[in-house]
């Protein structure tokens, strides 16, 4: 079937307006907050839930790769057409469709961004958990698909455990249901293998959400410390010793100084690393918790210890740490961020390896990541218009990777794996890990229509080019 | 870099300097009202950053797609707040607009009443006498109403535009140019006044306010005859070279010794003002004195903010939301000082869900883009009704018409008001001595030559 006639099919479906195939609208769809690109044929717009269904069935019957996409603020690639074909963008489908404050859930569609269904919530004392920093814009359809993380997942957990049923529109067009309002399904957990498949396994149109209930009291503690080695070394102590702060974040000097001239939250400029600690519960336990980790740190050198007195305080310096990459941005025109997560007690030790290979590659890297958990976040600056920098940046990516491997971590912590670390999925697990994976995508997208090419290492041959493309490549 | 080389022909191109400031990171989308509204990449910042960089790379033309988006843009701002790695999207959009303006032919109609207005009604102040004349006489001839009545704007598809018309005043501010309004008890300090241009002949009444609240907070007032127009208006819609103009002959009408501060009252025309050393950059002449004036503009709510109200007669008991222009608050980053004074009046201040959302005014976009910027305040609007305010008070006069057209279209019974009109009725005599002292106040001429 001809280009044209894709077209037409899909007019007929969304509507005329909700359908982009001109090169030139097309070109904004092939990029998101990562590094990789890809352009796409076709975007469409759904409005329904049957909208979907019918473009599934149509890409299926075409064999045309079909990708959904949120707002476009990935890392790794997940909403990006890397073999062409339609993208979904549910910009459209952004409603709330119920909100069950006595027994805490609500049921949104895709496209509802993140910070907007806390905001419309906080009526009732209740948030959405899940606060990946770009929550601001991005989508609950999006967090879904990558499992998105953020500071507070330590105490919280990540999106998988705020996520009790789905509707899943599968590549046939066929429409299911996954679990629902009940905290516990019985059969199997299908909710749970859903959420964080990428967009590989089906797509959602609507999501049902566990609400929590805002703490009586919240206290934020800012420890600034003059080396990165005490710091690393504090957020081993206080969870060690059975303190458990809601988020434990870390930033080093370098960053720092980016986030103090883009926030003027009140970081200091010459410190080596600072941790931002958040408390919550019952305000007589908070209290006390503060006064705990207030002690460890000054066990581990902590230069000063300050914290938050007021709301607008604590909100000032929560944006510095979440504009923190790109506040990066200041220092260089493209940044790279990799996701490993590494045990707690060998922080230090990784954050010494990063500043080797940064010293090897010739580049700059800063570090501001989600301590409490091991989820490393280095961030390295590059300038793209330098193909032997690209070059460095991604070996460096590549290096430090393998390291938090070697320490008995992970490859991503949150960011998901998309077109960027599918190759380096062997690292983490054997032939027949994969295999099994492999079971549940062919048993939900045979034909691999849904986001093709992710997740899952590409056959050796279609490698060099991969490596080749990206925004680096192009701009 | 690129073999197809830039489509960007003039000097003062979007660089890549300004451009590759950005990481797509996509935390400014939400905060765009075309993409509230549209949900389109490329009627967002990042989106519209994004072409603007194709162009450069040789891989867009500036063409009518390109054209589209960069004309849906509100130039709000909002996005540099909300932009962590500081990219000055203002900047970008300004340059991208200008190359539009060298590289791309509009339909003749739209180019001819384009040139029209952007450089003969707003270039001098005949012309805009002139136009605002003849609006004056539609307006209060009749012939509104025959027109409206007549359904020949609705055949026209002029009703919805027409109706954001400003009202033009009957008596215009032109005579207060040149003029010297000594300050009310001991003086606290001598001020320039920049009257803007769409206030000069239709918010006559606001200026005067402005000059009043000056003088009773003790600060004296020039207002130097020789200023012009501001160029925002220009500058943003890409006539560069007319904002540039404009720009000069303010810095030379400006160029007053001993002067605290220049004092405007729309968010619009301080925001260009305090940007005029990087609307002249390129020129050796002005671009350091550019600087040195920009460093002095005020507008008048930060400027009383921080000097301190002389407290006012009367308190205002009523319920008010304030509306952020957005050039007051992306822009200059000025958002509490207008609230300070608005609690200084005793005002019960309730805050609508997005105050810092634009309202679809962003000078002439209500009438370009009238659709758009219809969605944009019908949200606007949603949030408004929720506050249950009586005032809706906001510190730039385009707002102001938009937020009135929204009024008037919810059938709501608020006022819309500039704080300064508010802070000027706390300040009101009583009805007779405030007629006799008004026009006594008009009347006051004064030499060329500011007091030392």
């Amino acid at each position: 079937m001809p280009r044209s006639r894709i077209s037409e099919e899909l007019r007929e479906i969304a509507g005329a307006e909700a359908v982009l195939d001109g090169a030139e609208d097309l070109m904004l769809y092939e990029y998101d907050a990562g590094l990789s690109t890809g352009t796409p044929q076709w975007v469409v717009f759904p409005e329904t839930t049957k909208q979907v269904s019918r473009i599934a069935q149509l890409a299926s019957r075409m064999n045309v790769p079909l990708v959904p996409r949120g707002a476009g603020t990935g890392l790794s690639g997940g909403s990006i057409p890397r073999a062409g074909g339609i993208v979904l963008v549910f910009s459209r489908m952004t409603k709330i469709l119920e909100i069950d404050a006595a027994n805490r859930r609500a049921v949104v569609q895709p496209g509802v961004v993140n910070a907007d269904l806390s905001a419309v919530v906080a009526r009732h004392g209740l948030f959405f958990a899940p606060d990946p920093a770009s929550q601001k814009a991005s989508t609950i359809g999006g967090n879904v698909a990558e499992n998105s993380g953020g500071p507070h997942t330590l105490a919280h957990g990540v999106t998988v455990n705020h996520i009790t049923g789905l509707e899943v529109v599968l590549p046939d067009g066929g429409v299911v249901q996954m679990g629902g309002k009940a905290a516990d399904s019985c059969g199997y957990d299908l909710t749970g293998l859903f959420v964080g498949t990428e967009g590989t396994v089906g797509i959602v149109t609507a999501i049902t959400v566990k609400l929590t209930k805002v703490a009586e009291a919240v206290e934020t503690l800012l420890a600034i410390f003059h080396t990165i080695d005490d710091a690393a070394n504090a957020v081993a102590s206080i969870t060690a010793g059975g303190i458990t702060p809601v988020a434990l974040e870390m930033l080093d000097g370098k960053t720092l100084r980016c986030v103090e001239e883009a926030t003027h939250a009140g970081y200091p400029m010459d410190s080596g690393a600072v941790l931002l600690i958040e408390l919550e519960g019952l305000r007589e336990a908070v209290t006390e918790q503060a006064e705990a980790v207030r002690a460890v740190c000054e066990r581990h050198n902590a230069r000063e210890m300050r914290r938050a007195a007021n709301e607008q305080e604590r909100q000032l310096l929560w944006k510095g740490r979440k504009t923190a990459f790109a506040a990066l941005g200041r220092l260089a025109p493209a940044y790279y961020t990799q996701d490993g997560v590494v045990p707690r007690s060998h922080i230090a030790k990784v954050l010494r390896y990063i500043e080797t290979v940064a010293q090897k590659c010739n580049l700059q890297i800063g570090n501001i990541f989600h301590a409490g958990d091991g989820n490393m976040h280095p961030c390295i600056l590059f300038d793209m218009r330098d193909p032997d920098q690209v070059k460095r940046t991604h070996e460096a990516g590549r290096m430090i990777l393998t390291y938090c491997v070697d320490c008995g971590g992970t490859i991503t912590g949150e960011h998901g794996v998309g077109m960027e670390k599918n190759e380096l999925m062997p690292l983490l697990f054997s032939e027949d890990d994969l295999e099994v994976m492999k079971w549940v995508h062919d048993a939900f997208n045979p034909k691999s229509v849904l986001n093709p090419q992710k997740l899952f290492p590409t056959p050796r041959s279609c490698r060099e080019t991969n490596v080749a493309g990206g925004i680096g490549g192009s701009r | 870099m690129n073999p197809r080389g830039s489509n960007f022909t003039g000097p003062d191109r979007p660089t890549w300097d300004l451009y590759s400031k950005c990481i797509h990171c996509g935390l400014c989308l939400q905060q765009c009202p075309t993409y509230r509204v549209l949900g389109r990449e490329a009627d967002s910042p990042r989106g519209r950053i994004y072409q603007v960089l194709q162009v450069d790379a040789g891989r867009l033309r500036i063409g009518d797609s390109f054209v589209t988006h960069m004309d849906r843009c509100l130039g709000c701002r909002a996005c540099e707040t909300a932009c962590p790695s500081g990219v000055q999207y203002g900047r970008i959009l300004e340059r991208a607009r200008a190359e539009i303006e060298s590289n791309y032919q509009r339909p003749w109609l739209e180019r001819r009443l384009r040139d029209w207005f952007f450089t003969r009604v707003l270039h001098r102040r005949k012309g805009l006498e002139r136009w605002a004349k003849w609006l004056r006489v539609y307006q209060r001839s009749g012939l509104q109403k025959v027109a409206r009545a007549s359904g020949m704007l609705k055949l026209l598809g002029l009703d919805k535009v027409e109706a954001l018309a400003p009202q033009v005043d009957r008596a215009f501010f032109f005579p207060h140019l040149g003029m010297l309004y000594p300050a009310e008890g001991e003086v606290r300090g001598r001020v320039l006044f920049h009257v803007g241009c769409i206030a000069s002949v239709a918010f006559t009444g606001l200026n005067e306010a402005t000059v009043r609240v000056l003088n009773k907070n003790g600060f004296e007032v020039f207002i130097p005859r020789a200023q012009r127009c501001c160029g925002a208006l220009q500058a943003h819609a890409g006539y560069r070279e007319e904002a540039q103009r404009m720009a000069r002959r303010n810095l030379r009408a400006f160029l007053e010794p001993n002067r605290d501060a220049i004092i405007t009252n729309s968010a619009g025309c301080s925001a260009m003002m305090k940007e005029y050393g990087d609307l002249l950059q390129d020129n050796p002449k002005y671009g350091e004195h550019g600087r040195d004036v920009a460093s002095k503009v005020k507008d008048v709510t930060e400027f009383l903010a921080e000097a301190g109200l002389r407290p006012p007669q009367r308190r205002l008991k009523a319920r008010v939301t304030y509306q952020d222009p957005c050039h007051l608050a992306h822009a200059q980053k000025v958002r509490s000082a207008p609230r300070e004074l608005l609690k200084a009046l005793g005002a019960e201040l309730v805050e609508m869900a997005h105050p810092d959302y634009c309202c679809g005014s962003a000078g002439t976009y209500n009438v370009t883009q009238n659709e758009l910027s219809m969605k944009i305040l019908e949200q606007k609007m949603d949030e408004v009704t929720q506050t249950r305010a009586e005032i809706i008070a906001t510190a730039n006069t385009g707002c102001m018409l938009q937020l009135r057209a929204g009024v008037k279209a919810r059938g709501l019974n608020a006022r819309v008001a500039h704080v300064i009109e508010l802070l000027n009725e706390a300040y009101e005599d009583p009805p007779a001595a405030a007629e006799e002292q008004h026009s006594r106040h008009r009347r006051k001429r004064a030499s060329h030559v500011p007091s030392s």
